[in-house]
């Protein structure tokens, strides 16, 4: 017992075990908050801060906020939620994503994002930003227009001896996610696939296989995110 | 004095279009011209893409027929994935691409007959223009109404469960299709409601025909004399010259009906045609080669189809060609107006297909894509509800398009459509110094014959109300009139 500690998350109590992030605590409750960086299995780094959440009237990240006894912890709130939609906005129009012809549609958790929080016309005005695609690789395609810097390709997408097959190239606003083009060459079918899946976006395409998953079929077609 | 009337936009056709008419000092018709003002550039910036996103991104070109060039560029990437010329998928995946395509052109037909071009024939050419639209139609002619809207929502349906939705799905991918028909969806079209299931659309098709039939009957010679004039036309036949809008070849026929394109392989199309650029419209002016720009020109869409083809293979359709073929004395049909008379025809024979196509078996198979040794260029072809079209590409080694080439089914009638509203103009206008309402509706009548598509041949959407002017030679305006679409 002397593990357990109380939480307050919207009002409601929860109990749980010291060590735990409140991310994690939440989804055990099926509380959501929504994420786009974290990856279950790899250490959060809060990159994106959509899972921003109020602590005691304080912005945390609550990926790597641990849960500590007796935190009151505001989440569905219209002010977090309103945040949350404009990081998404942001995510919009700093990249090229035009949904209706991305493969991804459909799987895509920054759509589904977007359509949770009802996003109708960005507040911020589109960067249109000069974007290249990488199609060099025979297996993975690297469209960089849709690419929003999470890092879960990195963190995730290894060899056996621990070698990355993504990296981050170039600093501040020029900063995107390459594929080691030498590394690449070498990538399983069954990496190059994961990489896809585990893109939360569309920026990461196993060649070839476009729209073969029928609509009805994809993830958020009849479940919408969070629900 | 000599004038320039301007039309703009063309209402009740899909698209954004202007008609300037020049008259002379003795106030004849002089010149005429269908201008399309809008640019989409869709074969620009496809480039870059991967090429199994094209069928995807390129039928964005359209609301109305998407599916036509969400088909088109399939079947050119059909070629480029190693799945044969055209003929090379599984039975399922070229069904299921079927089935698709006559339920989208069932509904662009329906749309055009019922929604857009009906309010012409029941309230008259010269009708109250408060009255002559679809609203109009659903006041005083109910039961008409609401057989075009259910009409239109079987075909939508028929799309949503082989596409994944009516507008803008991804049923067809390179080498075949996603999804089979399951037979909760199939008995959801066969059996369907009272007022929705397969046989219910036969019933339906058969009956417009009927109307239109007896419109004809009393209403002869304007029909028949309507923006009536000879020319070649062309579309894709079965390799037994039996009409068929998926695959074929392709053929042409002059106005008395020789042959002149015999059933040539459509992958070769641009040994055959040419496309013409004129400055004063961002719509191309395509012509067969060999007959050069004067002579080549060519009608496309149900009028082409009905004279270049053999026959049609299902019997009620062919039993209608059989009658329809006999009014003309087996000789190709010239008489624009007459394109209504084909597009019914086809609308049956559509619902005839896809009611066979439903008790197709083949239907529920798992074999649904095919693919073999990459190619670097494709080529596919379709006929679209509005006539032939025309897709190629070209990629490069990293998967990615480096060349488009859209001959959409509008840009082929560019030349018939302006010179339906050439003959028109000349009939309603010479002599005249006042435009009136009916003058200008005659126009659109004649370019609404042709249910063009205006966005898809120029990639451009818009909404149309519509602008006439009467400018003297001197640059003055004489007399303008709008109207608000």
């Amino acid at each position: 017992m002397e593990n357990q500690i109380k939480i307050i998350i919207d009002g409601q109590e929860v109990l749980t075990e010291k060590g735990k992030t409140i991310l994690e605590v939440a989804r055990e409750n099926n509380i959501f908050i929504p994420t786009l960086c974290h990856f279950m299995g790899a250490d959060p780094k809060a990159n994106c801060r959509v899972c921003t959440i109020k602590i005691h009237n304080r912005m945390m990240t609550s990926c790597t906020t641990p849960a500590a006894d007796g935190m009151e912890i505001e989440n569905n709130t219209p002010e977090l939620n309103d945040i949350r939609k404009s990081i998404i906005e942001l995510l919009f129009v700093s990249g090229n994503h035009f949904c209706p012809t991305c493969e991804k549609s459909g799987d895509c958790e920054l759509q589904a994002l977007a359509y949770r929080y009802q996003m109708m016309v960005p507040r911020f005005p589109y960067d249109f930003p000069q974007k290249k695609i990488d199609s060099s690789n025979p297996k993975i395609l690297k469209e960089q227009n849709r690419c929003i810097s999470c890092k879960r390709c990195i963190k995730t997408i290894k060899d056996e001896q621990g070698r990355h097959y993504f990296a981050f190239r170039n600093r501040g606003n020029k900063i995107e996610v390459v594929l080691d083009p030498d590394l690449g060459i070498e990538i399983s079918d069954e990496l190059a696939l994961m990489a896809m899946k585990n893109c939360p976006v569309g920026s990461i395409i196993y060649k070839e296989k476009g729209f073969e998953k029928p609509i009805g079929t994809r993830k958020f077609d009849k479940t919408p995110i969070g629900s | 004095m000599s004038k320039k009337i301007t039309i703009e936009p063309v209402t009740r056709v899909e698209g954004h279009g202007k008609v300037t008419i020049l008259m002379d000092d003795h106030a004849q018709v002089k010149e005429t011209r269908l201008h399309i003002v809008e640019f989409r550039g869709f074969e620009r910036f496809v480039q870059g893409r991967p090429y199994w996103e094209a069928p995807v991104l390129v039928q964005r070109l359209c609301g109305i027929c998407p599916v036509s060039h969400h088909i088109a560029a399939a079947k050119a990437m059909d070629v480029i994935v190693g799945a044969g010329n055209g003929d090379g998928l599984t039975a399922v995946g070229e069904k299921m691409r079927r089935l698709m395509h006559y339920g989208q052109f069932f509904q662009s037909h329906v749309l055009h007959f019922f929604h857009l071009s009906s309010p012409d024939f029941l309230f008259g050419i010269d009708g109250d223009p408060a009255l002559r639209n679809i609203i109009g139609v659903a006041q005083h002619h109910k039961e008409l109404a609401v057989q075009g809207v259910m009409m239109r929502k079987f075909g939508q349906e028929v799309i949503k469960v082989t596409a994944g939705k009516k507008i803008h799905g991804t049923g067809a991918i390179p080498g075949g299709i996603n999804k089979n028909l399951s037979i909760a969806e199939r008995d959801s079209l066969l059996v369907g409601t009272e007022l929705l299931n397969a046989d219910k659309m036969v019933d339906w098709s058969l009956a417009a025909l009927e109307f239109f039939k007896n419109y004809h009957k009393n209403n002869q010679s304007q029909l028949d004399n309507f923006a009536a004039f000879p020319s070649n036309h062309l579309s894709l036949v079965r390799k037994d010259g039996a009409l068929d809008i998926y695959h074929g070849v392709l053929r042409a026929v002059d106005a008395e009906g020789k042959r002149i394109l015999n059933d040539v392989d459509y992958h070769e199309y641009y040994n055959y045609i040419e496309e013409e650029v004129r400055n004063w419209s961002y719509m191309k002016f395509p012509y067969l080669k060999h007959l050069g720009k004067e002579k080549g020109w060519y009608r496309v869409g149900p009028l082409a189809r009905l004279n270049t083809c053999d026959f049609i293979p299902t019997p009620l359709a062919q039993k209608e060609f059989e009658e329809y073929k006999s009014y003309t004395n087996g000789k190709p049909n010239n008489m624009s107006l007459h394109y209504h008379w084909a597009r019914l025809i086809e609308v049956l024979h559509s619902a005839e297909v896809i009611r066979d196509l439903l008790n197709d078996p083949d239907l529920q198979n798992e074999d649904l894509t095919v693919k073999g040794k990459k190619q670097l260029e494709g080529v596919g072809v379709i006929e679209a509800p509005r006539g032939t079209l025309f897709h190629h590409y070209k990629i490069n080694e990293e998967d990615l398009i480096t060349m488009a080439n859209l001959i959409v089914s509008t840009t082929n009638n560019n030349e018939p459509m302006n010179t339906a509203v050439n003959k028109t103009a000349h009939a309603f206008m010479d002599g005249q110094t006042h435009i009136s309402e009916p003058m200008m509706n005659a126009v659109e009548v004649a370019i609404r014959a042709y249910d063009p598509c205006l966005s898809c041949a120029t990639h451009a959407l818009g909404q149309m109300p519509l602008e006439v002017s009467l400018v003297g030679p001197d640059g003055r305006m004489m007399d303008q009139k709008l109207k608000n679409g």
